[in-house]
């Protein structure tokens, strides 16, 4: 007799179908065909060409280099300020923490260009303050150090994040423990908070790191006019000469990508994984030092630190926003919103992006909330033991740099899709293909947290009642994940429409998205309206993760990504 | 309505170790009321899960009347059992009100306006939440939330009603109250009532069957009456009443229910005798001139009485009441009235 032992479970039959068909098309087909292209061109020798090209292992060295250097400025910004503002009495917690996230949200192209537009002989901020270097010196931000520079502040609140959450998660009574032992507060923090926060400051760098050799922002904007390429915007430059092997060498190029990426996910969950013994003891209360007559001090440090990555970088910004012309000096006087006025209304270029990317993350943000409401549903309820795979492969698209999935999903959409007889490359769909497949894992991860503080006997309730499945999913199981729900939407619209590395390689005539707006204006020298739509995404951001962190109480722990 | 039918149960779940439900077999006559007791991880509420269907046996069968509800093959789904369950942590939907929680599974059937309104008011006034109908779960104490978890059983007449561990939640001046509701909510509705605990006394106090449970298996079903005066076994023994359980050279004995003179004729045969488990309440331990003799080696005053535990000659403890205050240490001579052999 055929023995069903999903009866007893809540779900539909049809349900697991369905999430095997959505993570197939959005995970396991893409990456798959990448890995199939990358290995026949290794082993057909078509590769040997490509490996024998010193400018690809100048690009690897570049990508190392910037990458750790950058993870090291992480580390030593992120791990600062997780721990002064986690372990000491400094005020104004809340606030710092806040605007020490900010620049994780900013999209990197943004970030790049403030920072241009706070250095070098044209910045008109430099300008308007007399400060300005003369004419012809170089800019000092195209170089390696200056992209590993922007690397560390971008990344700075992914080592602070992880800490942070080690730190909040020590004994306090261990603290206690050892002071009544007779340790000075200097030995507790040296014998007991470093040690037990070490696997924290680890999975920080090595997220840090991943995310560095992913980034194309930084390096498109610092690097290509130096003539320094990383492996991101090496793959790029292959794109825009194309040729006869593009697809074989970037498929080989995105491999290497993903190798790095790997070794780097590995050291993280590695990490995480032995750090269990954290949970002995009372944790919760954090354990405190008073700093004293140093506090003022420590408080100065840390808001000198936010005027320096971010104040001062978004006032450049603002500043070249408003300067008339490049290189005309910004006065009072002289301060115009004409860019404002052309890249809103004038330019059809931008008028596009804006409508694209809206458009585009809208459809992402709620499309995907469809997919993963039901998709986090079986993760959670499923006692199958395909399931923790299932949730494994759905991650590893997010986990990977947006690059590697853009030209896997090249490689799968060149060709017209079998049957239909269509093909949607060079259209607006396959970035949306993008990133539903890029942003699964961003939409999944609040949805599933929900499900997961939710009682199961509410459901049962619900059953013995009398509603069936779906009726059970609109009456009791939505509402009760709605704020999750919510938090996902506008995490996901937030992302997407500062996505820039995936449209970078699939965008074509009319399909651009705002991210690909910002840079090609500065690619082409409008350095000003560049500027002018920067500010305008960076209100966007800022505007959402005020909406998030108003809604952050509501919301199960993990939801929001800077707040832990 | 007819009879609840397990037969032969058992669920093993794929972690493996021990079947958490081993081979049980019970009939609930329709309209009865059936306590499932047992310590916790016994398979008493794996058991209830699997009446509502949350779980499906892997062996065995429940019947409704000659209905299969399921069997290790096939299952009906919860939602088409006509079940009503009360869930320990209540179970009630946070973002609906008090009214549209009892009333939900009355819309869920398509019943709708005056008469799903009027069903509502009925239910609530059978816990006396009339006044609440408008408030959300949130707002109410346990009790109340307790309460409202009960009218929605009601609304829609089920067959069985399930309850798991209800109490469990409250403090014991609530508890007593809710127990009262209990009753009367299983008069009014005539509802066939399976109802999960580990407290002896409430299975004991409400129920009209008391069904033990132990590591899986099905020990004893019997009324409660049944169940204190004649226990099988010394788990049910050991777990109903306080009686204490002593060996004594009774493996011979005629009769099951010995009294003293029964007790006093084995004890001075005992050379060569087989011995057995016997259970002896402390009502039935007399404090008198002859006896035999036994040590006090604990008094706690109880207000009516002092509760004592004593040591027999070979060291084996027995409860026994005192109107007389009595000191640990002193020397007393017992007489027991009767016991009962396991």
């Amino acid at each position: 007799m055929f023995r069903s032992q999903n009866q007893g479970n809540s779900q539909p039959r049809w349900l697991f179908s369905f999430v095997v068909v959505v993570i197939f098309f959005l995970s396991v087909l893409p990456l798959g065909r990448l890995a199939a292209t990358g290995f026949s061109s290794l082993f057909s020798g078509g590769a040997r060409a490509l490996l024998s090209d010193p400018v690809v292992w100048q690009a690897v060295y570049d990508t190392l280099t910037t990458s750790i250097l950058g993870m090291i400025a992480a580390v030593i910004l992120g791990g600062g300020f997780a721990l002064l503002l986690t372990l000491f009495d400094v005020r104004g917690k809340t606030a710092l923490g806040f605007l020490f996230m900010l620049p994780t949200m900013i999209p990197p192209q943004v970030t790049a260009l403030s920072w241009i537009g706070m250095t070098g002989p044209s910045s008109a901020l430099l300008k308007a303050i007399g400060m300005a270097p003369p004419l012809g010196s170089p800019q000092p931000l195209y170089s390696i150090g200056g992209i590993a520079l922007l690397y560390g502040v971008q990344n700075a609140p992914l080592v602070f994040l992880s800490l942070r959450a080690g730190l909040l998660a020590l004994p306090r009574d261990g603290v206690e423990a050892a002071r009544l032992s007779g340790a000075s507060s200097w030995q507790v923090l040296k014998d007991i908070i470093l040690p037990l926060s070490l696997p924290g400051f680890v999975a920080g760098a090595a997220i840090a790191f991943v995310s560095c050799v992913g980034n194309f922002g930084i390096p498109a904007i610092l690097g290509i006019p130096a003539s320094i390429y990383t492996l991101p915007t090496l793959i790029y430059s292959k794109f825009a000469a194309f040729g006869p092997n593009t697809f074989a060498d970037v498929s080989l190029l995105s491999g290497l990508i993903a190798i790095l990426s790997v070794i780097g996910l590995t050291v993280e969950e590695r990490v995480l994984r032995g750090r269990d013994y954290r949970v002995i003891g009372l944790s919760g209360q954090v354990a405190m030092f008073r700093l004293g007559n140093w506090r003022l001090i420590g408080e100065l440090v840390l808001w000198l630190a936010i005027f320096i990555t971010l104040v001062m970088p978004l006032t450049a910004l603002i500043a070249s926003s408003l300067a008339p012309a490049y290189g005309v000096p910004l006065t009072p006087a002289t301060a115009t919103l004409d860019a404002y006025r052309e890249v809103l209304f004038k330019q059809a270029i931008t008028r596009t992006a804006f409508t694209n990317s809206v458009s585009l993350s809208l459809a992402t943000a709620l499309g995907l909330l469809v997919v993963t409401v039901l998709t986090g549903y079986y993760l959670v309820r499923s006692k199958s033991k395909v399931a923790p795979v299932l949730s494994a492969l759905a991650e590893i698209p997010y986990a990977l740099p947006g690059i590697v999935l853009a030209v896997a999903l090249i490689l799968v959409f060149a060709a017209p899709i079998p049957i239909i007889g269509v093909s949607i490359y060079g259209t607006i769909w396959i970035i949306l293909v993008a990133y539903f497949s890029s942003f699964f894992a961003v939409s999944l991860k609040p949805v599933v947290s929900a499900f997961r503080q939710l009682d199961p006997s509410l459901e049962e309730a619900a059953r013995l009642a009398g509603a069936g499945f779906g009726r059970r999913l609109t009456d009791i199981v939505v509402p009760l994940v709605a704020p999750a729900a919510g938090a996902s939407v506008i995490l996901v619209f937030l992302i997407a429409c500062n996505e820039l590395t995936v449209s970078a390689i699939l965008w074509s005539a009319g399909t651009q998205t705002l991210g690909v707006a910002i840079y090609n204006l500065d690619d082409s020298g409008s350095f000003n309206l560049a500027a002018a739509l920067s500010v305008l995404v960076v209100i966007m951001v800022i505007a959402m993760m005020l909406v998030l962190e108003l809604m952050a109480k509501r919301l199960p722990k993990g939801v929001v990504p800077w707040r832990s | 309505m007819a009879k609840l039918i397990l037969n032969r149960l058992s669920k093993a779940f794929e972690t493996g170790g021990r079947a958490a439900v081993n081979d049980v077999s019970l009939e609930v006559r329709d309209g009865g009321f059936l306590a499932l007791l047992g310590p916790s991880g016994c398979g008493k509420t794996t058991v209830l899960r699997m009446i509502a269907g949350f779980e499906q046996p892997t062996d065995g069968s429940i019947l409704l009347g000659d209905r299969v509800l399921a069997d290790a093959g096939e299952m009906v789904a919860p939602e088409h059992r006509n079940m009503a369950m009360v869930f320990q942590s209540y179970a009630l939907w946070p973002h609906m009100s008090v009214a549209d929680n009892v009333g939900y599974p009355l819309k869920v059937r398509g019943v709708t306006g005056e008469r799903r309104n009027a069903k509502i008011r009925e239910a609530l006034a059978a816990v006396r939440l009339e006044a609440y109908a408008d408030r959300r779960p949130a707002d109410l104490s346990g009790g109340q939330r307790q309460r409202v978890a009960l009218a929605r059983c009601l609304v829609t007449e089920p067959d069985v009603v399930l309850l798991d561990e209800p109490l469990a939640n409250l403090d014991r001046h609530l508890r007593q109250e809710m127990e009262e509701t209990f009753r009367e909510f299983h008069q009014r509705s005539g509802a066939t009532m399976i109802y999960v605990t580990h407290d002896q006394a409430e299975a004991m106090a409400l129920a009209t069957d008391v069904a033990v449970m132990s590591e899986g298996r099905l020990l004893q079903v019997a009324s409660p009456q049944e169940i204190y005066a004649r226990p099988e076994g010394r788990l049910v023994g050991g777990l109903v009443g306080q009686g204490a359980i002593v060996a004594w050279p009774a493996a011979s004995a005629q009769t099951r229910q010995l009294d003293w003179d029964v007790l006093q004729q084995l004890l001075s045969r005992s050379h060569g005798a087989d011995y057995a488990d016997i259970l002896i309440r402390p009502q039935d331990v007399e404090i008198a001139g002859e006896g035999v003799p036994a040590r006090v080696t604990s008094v706690l005053f109880e207000g009516e009485r002092y509760a004592l535990k004593l040591a027999l000659g070979d060291e084996q403890a027995l409860r026994a009441f005192s109107r007389q205050p009595v000191k640990v240490g002193d020397m007393v001579s017992i007489v027991i009235r009767s016991a009962w052999r396991l």
